[in-house]
Parts: structure tokens; C-alpha cells; sequence
């Protein structure tokens, strides 16, 4: 292992130190010379038809350049959609347009209608005061079964219904599921709401555009998770900008959990701004717009079933979901409720036949897509729920009903009945791991100190897996994806010897700088320090389809492994060369090349300086230079999977849950930085405690967002949370990456609610209420105290 | 407009601001100290916490002309003075309490402000005086051991990882 840290060690983040001196580099604190600034007026209604808009009195305001309105984009295309479902019917999903600015008609609180562009922001702002809007209010569509009914208003009038598409999968099981239904010894039944959530990075977004008249180059400064991606949506099919004119900057970026994934109509506005105006055009959002303006999270309504033979083992499961689009389809909207969840219904469990069915369906709200984990936290959530639900039905120890059940250890690699082929799993060792780490043997003693205290005490598991790095390219093009999947990466070795590693994966927290320079050095065996990771600008990195769905280390990671096995292969035909030796006799260790069985050697800087000073190189069979670029398509998704187990203690007189301990045990294979992958797992968790007993986004029956600031939306705080007891200790490498690694981004918003809530109901029933089977995220005190008195 | 005088981070400096600038504001537009961040609009995220004489105080929740005449430390201010990080700024990378790093200037001056009036602060003592600053990425865990292990105790009583 190279001295300051190969794959494996828990080599501190470079990172930090600019984080920790206030040098660190974010999106707002760009500020180009001439910049305009620009403020957004925003639709205050949920629903309604623009009558008119009157901009002059704000023209007139003091400093102000241009008011836009979507007059301004009658020759500009909408804001597209990165994924298009098929229904069980064969029929391509119902695909609204999402104009940059509000067309005739506003379709949620913080629509953008138009926008004011000034010398200064206060200026931008006041004179946005007197921009006139008259708006004839229409009935708002909020809740989703009732924006199925005929006679329901429509969010788009363009469109024969609300209902974006009706999924089945897989349709040709429909059959084949109710038998088993109709055969089972058990059917469990559990309805329950996944509440709608608000990623709410601290980072709020931020866009700066740029444009040079003399070149026609335009620049994109934004708050993005993956700016490539930005750059052919925006370009390609917003505003028509060709790739080559059209640079796309994310630099440091303070978080995303899938908010900073799409794009956005205020990049491709400041985008377009910019030429418009004759100056840069930058944008930075408040909190408050962030709340009616990123995309949301979560909003499932679904029926489970599930279905048990007579020995308790699985036979069937059946869902029904109402999954919230909100008003337009945001970039990966589609795929959220359907590519991502229904294919994990499996969980951890042989169940031989499972049907789902998901209606997506558009709502006068704020659009939604994925937030940290995206489909899989919700299917998760309703299963390891209603597993929960059967084993008190039948009087059966939670975790020994989901052992019975588990895919053994042999039986990888594990075809499911929804599509997937899990490659490597021990759901019996994570479990095992997690029973140990949390001492559940030690529980009842606890439990009864409790009792001593009136309070009631709870232990609740949940069992979850996970699909990451979602590919391959083809496959997921014929599920509808307009994207591939792959990512790239270029390693440019410098004359002596430091490496340039261009990568197409954005950290916005993960520290790629600091784990990706580790797989680098450990491959070719020289310090991390002479590995520099560059990230975040479509101008020097190849074309990246950038980090969500913890794709970053398995795909990422991947390209950069099979990038610098590339140049270890010229490096070894160089070295061969200056050795006078057989290029099959080089071997490379520790930053040296030696011709095997003798005690000739050239070291790495020897090699790197001979690629780039070629005097004594084999110039007639080999280009001079060392760089290199790969692609990486994987063949498959991985599956991290783990055991996730709350404890809890709920005050019966109101209603209050304390989470007294959290442990995780996750098998993500193998582990390049376990510092690194410890902080994504307790962050995670964090999350999803957050959605278990804190957050939740309301609408008011006008449509109104009743949760739009941090004082009324609750986030999790430091004195909300415990401390974490995280393991990472099984490992089942995957078998179809170079790395051998799965993933850990989302775990922890995936594991924990369920965990949560199996935890408090477990804590009721101990205290012999078992009439309440089920209370709805967040948990609470109210909610508790009401399920308790009801 | 009107004539505003502080000292920030040792040095004395002197601007014309509309009455409606906020400390906030200042430090990051007109002083360019950008490692002050703004995270929220309700003086809720204490990502803009700075040092006001001493005392810890969301630079959104002043006006810059409320603190004419005062001493104002930013995390700019923070390190020591051959450059090194300060022992908070080295707890928190040693014990990885940031992660994207937007929280974290108001983390480390929020950290400070607690360790110079309690030096041995509990595990419940740092969660309730971090409990102005919203964190993310981090669940807090690793950013309250960071703050246990810069004052100088055994971050063992925090769980195991």
C-alpha cells in the first residue's frame, strides 16, 4: 500500500482543508465583472390562468436591465424529460410540456412566471414587487386518487387525464400472483403513506451565466451533481446550444441527495439571459424558493400485500401505488416509481411471484424525483413493514420470519421475478452482525429499566438491498432511459510522474479527491499526494454522466481503474524498452519496474519522463506521452444490502419517541475508504431518521406549502440524533467491477425508516396495545399520542 | 447609504452599505470573505455564524451597521497563524466532521464559541449548542466527536464505528 494511503485506508480528506479556511469554492461565490443579477417572480397560487402580465412599471425601476416573461422563450424548447415509461398497456407515459417560464397557465406555488434581471440583486428584487399578474384561480388537483376521477380538473389541459402512466410489473406475473393470493395460508395487508420529503441541502442552487460575444462561447456556473448531463439537456434541447459552445461548471457543491441531479429552468434562463442582456445573469436561490422550486422526494400512497404459506415462508406480493409526479416531470421523475422500485421488491427474499403497480400522477404541486435513495426507499419501506405486520399476525419473531425466508448465501448469483440478478449477497451474516452489534440480547433487560421509568421500549429491524450504479446503457435505454450510464474518466500522467485524473463522477461531499486519488496510487503503487482528481467542468473532464444513485466509486471508480490500467500497460512497453527487456517479463511494484528475475529497475518517474523526453523510446511502435481515457459500462447493477436495528423509547404520555441507538451493519464489498464510507452511512441514517419521525412536506387544500421554511419544516438537528453504530464488516465483493465495490451513498436513507417504525410499534405492542399496527411517517408526538388515544 | 467601521479577522476595515445589509452580506459581497455561507432566509441553518466580541452570533440575524466599532472573527480568521489548522479545524478533518462543507465554517465557530466557555463539554452539551446549526451530509455523529476530540477528551464515548 502506497505510505499516505492505498484502497483500504482511512486516508483523511485533502479536501477539508480548504472547507475548514473558508477557501472552499461554491457557486455563489463566483461573481464575474458586469454580472446582472436576477430574481424570479413566482406564482403564489397552485393553479390558476395568467391573464395577464404587465411589466412596465417594473422596466421602469431603477437599475433594472429586462423583465422576462415566457413571451421572451416563444422560440425556445421546455424543460425535457430524462426517462420515458411504458404502461402495462404497451403505451408510452402521458408527457406534458414544462416551459422555462409559466405559458398561459401556473401549475404550482413557485412556478416561475417571470423574471427581473438588474445591475443589483436588491434592485431585481424591489422592482420584482411591481411586476402586475392577474391570475384567475383554478380548483387546485392535490390529492391523487381524486386527480384520477373524470371529473377532476386537469394540471394540463393538453393531456387526456392526470394520470401520467399505469405500471405494471410484471404484468405478465398479474395472473399468475393472484393465484397464489387466492391459495395463501396468510395474507397480510398494510396501507401506508411515504411522506414527501424536501432534500434541502445547505447548499441552496445557484446559477451564473456567462456569454462571449466575440466567441459565442457560453458559460454555466451551477450547483449540479453532474454537469455533463446538464449540458446535453440544456443544450441539446432547451436552448440549441451546440456541446462545443457550451462550457458547464459545477465546482464546489454543498450537497445535492439528488436535488442538484436535473436541470433546472433557472440554469437554462441565466443561460439564455446572459446573450439576451450583454452580461453575465446570476441567480441564487433563498431557502424559501428551494422549497417551491427543487424538486421533492418520496409522495408514495401504496397497498401491500403480502402473501404466506402455511410454513411461513413467502409466496406472493402484490402492490398498489400512487406515486406523486407533482406538476411537470422532472428530469429522472419517471423512472423514480417504477425502474427503481418496482425491481426491488424482491428485498432480501425468495418470494417466487410479485406484481406491482404504480399510477404516477400529476398534482398541482412542486415536481418530484429522487432524493437520496429514490424508489428503493420506498420500496423497502412497505416491505420490511408489512414483513414486520405478518410476523405479529402470526405471532413469529420478526427477524426469525426474515431469516426463513432470506436468499441463502448459495444460492448467488439470485435471478428475482422483477427482473434483477443479484451477483453476491449474506443477508444471513448482515443480519447475524447486526443482532450482535446492537446487543438485542441485552434488550429485554433494557426493555423492563424502561418500564421502571414508564416508559415503553421498542426493538425494530429491517432488512434492505439496494441496486447502485444503475446499468447497462442498453438495458436501461430499453427501459426508457434518454441517457447512458456509463462513465468516463482520462489519466493524464505529467512528465515526472503526478498524475491528472480527470473524472466524469462530481463530489459534492463524498470525497472523490481524497478516494479516488487512494484506487490510483495503490494501482500503480506511488503516494496518493502525486494524484490529483479533477471534477466538475464539462471544458476538461470527458463526458460524465455524474454522481447519483451511489454510482460514483462503482462506475466512476471503475472507469479510472480501467483508465490507469491502461497506462500501466504502455508504462510496462516503455519500461521494456529502456530495460532492453521482454514487455512480458515487467513487473510493476510499489512505483518500480523490474524485469523479472533480475535486479534491473526503473522507477515511475524514470518511465513517465522517457513517455514525455522520448530519446530513448521505441518512437517507431509507440506514441510518446501517457494518457489515457476510458469508458465503463457496467454489465450489471450492485447490490449493497444490510441489517439495519432501532431502539426506542416512547413516552406514553406524549406520544415523544427517543431513538436511544442506532446500529447498521451494510455490506457494500469492498471498502476503499472505510473513514469516508462510515460518514455516507451515518449521514444516511440521519436522513432517513429525519423521515421516520421529523420531516414531512405539507400542502394545505389550496395547495398552499404549509412546510416552506426551516421553521416549519422540521430537519434533523444534533440534539435529535444519536450516535451511530455503524459496521461495514461483511463483505461479499461484487463480481463485476474491477473494485469489487458496491456502493453506500443511500444505504442509510434506505435501512432506517422502516427500522424506525417497526421499532415504535414494537414498543406499543410490548406494552400490550396491539390494536395500533401501523402509524404513518413522521412519527410524531402527535401522531403517536393520537394513534394511542384514538 | 452609510459610513460602517469593524475590525474583522485583525484587520480594521471601513465601507459605505445601504441600511439593510446584513452582516452576512457584508462579509461575503463586500469584503469578499466568502467562507461565511448562506444556507437559509429564517436565521435558522447557522451556516453564516461568525464571531461578534466574542460572542457567536448568525451574521444574517445583524445589520452590518449594528456592529460598527466591533471585533468580528470568520472562519477565515480561524487557523493559526503560521497558516496551520487551528486544533477545531484539525479535529474536524481528523475525525471526518465535514463532508460537502457548506455547514462547516458555522460548525467550527459555533464548536469554538462552546469550547471557550466549556472547555469539557458532554456528548449532550455539544448536541445542544450545535443545536442552531442544520448539518446535512454528516447526521452529526463524526462533527460532535470532532468538537469532543478538540477539547481534548476521549472520543471513545461516542459509538463505535
Amino acid at each position: 500500500m502506497p505510505k499516505d494511503g492505498g484502497i483500504g485506508a482511512s486516508t483523511k480528506r485533502r479536501e477539508d482543508v480548504r472547507f475548514l479556511t473558508g477557501k472552499g469554492r461554491y457557486t455563489d461565490d463566483i461573481n464575474i465583472r458586469g454580472q446582472a443579477y436576477a430574481w424570479f417572480v413566482r406564482s403564489d397560487v397552485a393553479h390558476g390562468r395568467i391573464d395577464r402580465i404587465d411589466t412596465s412599471a417594473a422596466e421602469a425601476m431603477p437599475g433594472v436591465v429586462k423583465v422576462f416573461t415566457a413571451a421572451d422563450f416563444a422560440g425556445v424548447g421546455g424543460i425535457p424529460c430524462g426517462w420515458q415509461v411504458t404502461d402495462r398497456f404497451g403505451k408510452p407515459m402521458q408527457e406534458p410540456k414544462h416551459p422555462v417560464l409559466a405559458d398561459g397557465k401556473v401549475r404550482h406555488v413557485g412556478d416561475p412566471i417571470a423574471v427581473v434581471v438588474a445591475d443589483t440583486l436588491e434592485e431585481a428584487r424591489d422592482a420584482a414587487e411591481a411586476v402586475v399578474i392577474d391570475i384567475t384561480e383554478l380548483p387546485p388537483v392535490l390529492d391523487m386518487k381524486a386527480a384520477l376521477s373524470a371529473d377532476s380538473p386537469k394540471v394540463h389541459e393538453e393531456l387526456s387525464s392526470n394520470l401520467c402512466y399505469d405500471w405494471g410489473f410484471v404484468e405478465e406475473n398479474k395472473g399468475a400472483v393472484e393465484e397464489a393470493f387466492k391459495a395463501a395460508a396468510h395474507v397480510t395487508t398494510l396501507e401506508l403513506v411515504n411522506n414527501r420529503l424536501v432534500a434541502n441541502p445547505m447548499e441552496p442552487r445557484v446559477a451564473v451565466g456567462d456569454y462571449e460575444s466575440h466567441s459565442g462561447n457560453h458559460t454555466l456556473y451551477t450547483t449540479s451533481q453532474n454537469p455533463h448531463v446538464i449540458r446535453l439537456l440544456m443544450g441539446a434541447f432547451v436552448l440549441g446550444i451546440p456541446e462545443h459552445k457550451l462550457r458547464v461548471v459545477a465546482p464546489d457543491v454543498g450537497g445535492g441527495f439528488g436535488s442538484k441531479i436535473y436541470h433546472y429552468a433557472e440554469e437554462a434562463f441565466v443561460t439564455f439571459a446572459a446573450k439576451q442582456v450583454g452580461r453575465p445573469v446570476k441567480w441564487t436561490s433563498t431557502r424559501s424558493e428551494a422549497f417551491i422550486s427543487d424538486a421533492q422526494g418520496r409522495d408514495h400512497v401504496t397497498k401491500i400485500e403480502l402473501a404466506l404459506d402455511a410454513q411461513n415462508n413467502f409466496t406472493a406480493v402484490r402492490t398498489e401505488t400512487y406515486a406523486n409526479m407533482g406538476a411537470y416531470l422532472s428530469t429522472f421523475a419517471p423512472s423514480i416509481p417504477t425502474w427503481l422500485h418496482g425491481t426491488l421488491m424482491a428485498g432480501n427474499y425468495r418470494t417466487p411471484l410479485i406484481y406491482v403497480n404504480v399510477k404516477a400522477v400529476f398534482t398541482n404541486t412542486v415536481p418530484v424525483d429522487a432524493y437520496r435513495g429514490a424508489g428503493r426507499p420506498e420500496a423497502t419501506f412497505q416491505l420490511e413493514r408489512v414483513i414486520d405486520k405478518a410476523a405479529r399476525e402470526l405471532g413469529v419473531d420478526p427477524v426469525e420470519l426474515r431469516r426463513q425466508n432470506f436468499i441463502k448465501p448459495d444460492q448467488f448469483p439470485y435471478q428475482t421475478p422483477v427482473a434483477v440478478v443479484y451477483d453476491t449477497g449474506n443477508y444471513h451474516a448482515t443480519m447475524d452482525k447486526l443482532l450482535q452489534i446492537s446487543d438485542r440480547a441485552g434488550f429485554e433487560a433494557r426493555a423492563a429499566e424502561s418500564r421502571a421509568r414508564g416508559k415503553w421500549r421498542g426493538f425494530g429491524v429491517a432488512h434492505y438491498i439496494e441496486a447502485c450504479g444503475i446499468a447497462p446503457s442498453n438495458l436501461v435505454g430499453q427501459l426508457g432511459a434518454r441517457a447512458g450510464l456509463y462513465e468516463s474518466a482520462t489519466v493524464r500522467v505529467n512528465a515526472t510522474g503526478s498524475i491528472s485524473v480527470f473524472t466524469g463522477s462530481h463530489s459534492h461531499g463524498q470525497g472523490h479527491e481524497t478516494s479516488f486519488a487512494q484506487v490510483v496510487a495503490e494501482l500503480i503503487g506511488i503516494d496518493a499526494g502525486q494524484v490529483e482528481i479533477v471534477h466538475g467542468d464539462t471544458s476538461n473532464t470527458p463526458m460524465g454522466m455524474g454522481t447519483y444513485g451511489s454510482r460514483s466509486l462503482a462506475v466512476g471508480g471503475s472507469a479510472i481503474v480501467k483508465a490507469t490500467n491502461k497506462i500501466i500497460n504502455k508504462a510496462k512497453k516503455i519500461a521494456a524498452h529502456l530495460m532492453e527487456a521482454s514487455e512480458a517479463d515487467i513487473e510493476l511494484k510499489d512505483g518500480k519496474f523490474t524485469v523479472a528475475g533480475t535486479d534491473k529497475s526503473v522507477d515511475w518517474a524514470g518511465v513517465t519522463l522517457a513517455a514525455y523526453v522520448p530519446h530513448n523510446y521505441p518512437l517507431e511502435s509507440m506514441e510518446p506521452g501517457l494518457e489515457e481515457t476510458a469508458f465503463y459500462d457496467p454489465s450489471n447493477f450492485t447490490y449493497p444490502s444490510g441489517g439495519y436495528g432501532c431502539e426506542v423509547e416512547v413516552d406514553p404520555e406524549t406520544g415523544k419517541v427517543t431513538i436511544l441507538a442506532f446500529s447498521a451493519a451494510d455490506d457494500f464489498g469492498n471498502i476503499v475508504n472505510p473513514m469516508i464510507v462510515e460518514g455516507q452511512v451515518q449521514g444516511g441514517l440521519a436522513q432517513g431518521i429525519g423521515q421516520a419521525l421529523l420531516e414531512n412536506c405539507v400542502y394545505d387544500e389550496n395547495g398552499q406549502l404549509l412546510s416552506g421554511s426551516f421553521m416549519d419544516y422540521a430537519m434533523p438537528r444534533a440534539d435529535d440524533l444519536p450516535s451511530f453504530n455503524v459496521d461495514h464488516s461483511c463483505c461479499t465483493p461484487c463480481t463485476h467491477n474491477p473494485l469489487g465495490v458496491k456502493g453506500c451513498g443511500e444505504a442509510g436513507a434506505i435501512g432506517s425508516p422502516p427500522a424506525v417504525v417497526n421499532a415504535v410499534i414494537d414498543a406499543i405492542h410490548r406494552a400490550g396495545r396491539t390494536d395500533v399496527t401501523h402509524i404513518d411517517m413522521p412519527l410524531t408526538p402527535s401522531r403517536v399520542w393520537q394513534a394511542l388515544n384514538a | 447609504m452609510a459610513k460602517v467601521s469593524m475590525t474583522v479577522n485583525g484587520k480594521t476595515v471601513t465601507r459605505e452599505v445601504e441600511g439593510r445589509t446584513l452582516l452576512s452580506t457584508f462579509l461575503r459581497e463586500d469584503l469578499g470573505l466568502t467562507g461565511t455561507h448562506i444556507g437559509c432566509d429564517t436565521s435558522q441553518c447557522g451556516a453564516c455564524t461568525v464571531h461578534v466580541d466574542g460572542q457567536q452570533v448568525k451574521g444574517c440575524t445583524v445589520f452590518a451597521l449594528d456592529v460598527d466599532g466591533a471585533d468580528i472573527r470568520t472562519i477565515e480568521g480561524m487557523a493559526n497563524k503560521d497558516g496551520s489548522l487551528s486544533v477545531i479545524q484539525q479535529a474536524f478533518q481528523d475525525h471526518h466532521g465535514l463532508q460537502c462543507g457548506f455547514c462547516t465554517p458555522g460548525m467550527v465557530m459555533a464548536a469554538a464559541s462552546l469550547l471557550a466557555v466549556n472547555p469539557k463539554p458532554t456528548e449532550a452539551e455539544i448536541r445542544h449548542h450545535l443545536e442552531g446549526n442544520l448539518c446535512r451530509c454528516t447526521g452529526y455523529h463524526n462533527i460532535v466527536k470532532a468538537v469532543m476530540a478538540a477539547s481534548g477528551q476521549d472520543v471513545g464515548s461516542i459509538a463505535a464505528e
